[in-house]
């Protein structure tokens, strides 16, 4: 789904990277405001819904690929997270929909989960055992 | 690719204690230079997020360390080496779970006791050495998969 549609489906502003827009494809995403929990066990080109604004959202999601952040319940990030995410090239939506409700949209709209994505994808972001978890 | 210890490359990332606005700049370096490097994006991307949690770890808890990057034909090496407070029990710090993180810190998104364990979780090889009034030096190894291995 791209990333225009998600926007108008959960009533999303655009708050960084509106040229990506038209072009990010997103199949998967997590809702988490725990940055360790994304870090560990998101996989790359996820789309991350949290209800943090502090700068090292925008780091994490930075480190590990995700493809773009979503602020939900009406969180607005401060200049700092924004002047950030234009420097690293990350799309920032901002809804008012709390975390599991717009969650529920996504997925009832085809977005898959990380934790399906690691039951056929196992070893790509674990260690060399392979181990990812849930 | 030959089969040697020569480093590629290696560099050093200083961090402050308590700099929380600059906390992760020098794990998004760590991830340019690997990916310049021509290292698989999911190798980098492990050692980006050991790097992360890393430095976030000194950034929390120490009173300013260091981060040194090495790579090779065989491997990423990180090692964040810091001056200390020192932790007095390593295994209960590497239990999931256990912080003595501020609430500051947690309304960051970090300090959950996480911290160590994803940086082992992402490491093929994980050493943590600490003492009390000295310092703590974490290491964190990923294995570079070598053509036809």
């Amino acid at each position: 789904m791209k990333l225009e549609d998600i926007a108008k489906l959960i009533d999303a502003d655009v708050l960084s990277g509106e040229d990506k827009l038209s072009t990010l494809d997103v199949c998967t995403a997590c809702g988490a405001d725990l940055m360790s929990d994304v870090l560990a066990f998101c996989h790359e080109r996820t789309l991350l819904l949290t209800g943090l604004a502090s700068p090292q959202v925008v780091r994490s999601a930075e480190v590990a690929g995700l493809s773009g952040i979503v602020f939900v319940r009406g969180k607005k990030p401060g200049e700092d997270v924004l002047e950030l995410a234009e420097m690293l090239g990350i799309p920032l939506l901002a809804t008012d929909f709390p975390m599991f409700e717009a969650c529920g949209m996504l997925y009832a709209a085809g977005i898959g989960g990380t934790y399906q994505l690691s039951q056929t994808d196992r070893g790509s972001t674990g260690n060399a055992s392979g181990e990812t978890r849930p | 690719m030959t089969c040697t210890d020569e480093p590629v490359l290696e560099m050093e990332f200083a961090v402050a204690r308590h700099d929380f606005a600059a906390a992760g700049e020098a794990a998004s370096r760590v991830k340019q230079v690997l990916r310049q490097l021509g290292i698989a994006s999911h190798l980098a991307r492990r050692a980006a997020v050991a790097a992360y949690e890393a430095e976030m770890n000194l950034v929390i808890h120490s009173h300013g360390g260091k981060i040194v990057l090495r790579v090779d034909s065989e491997r990423i090496t990180l090692a964040a080496r810091d001056s200390g407070p020192g932790i007095p029990d390593t295994e209960l710090a590497m239990r999931e779970g256990y912080s003595t993180a501020s609430d500051e810190v947690r309304e960051m998104g970090f300090g959950a006791g996480m911290g160590l364990p994803n940086i082992r979780r992402c490491s093929d090889c994980f050493e943590i050495d600490s003492t009390v009034g000295r310092g703590t030096t974490v290491t964190a190894v990923v294995n570079i998969a070598r053509p036809g291995s």
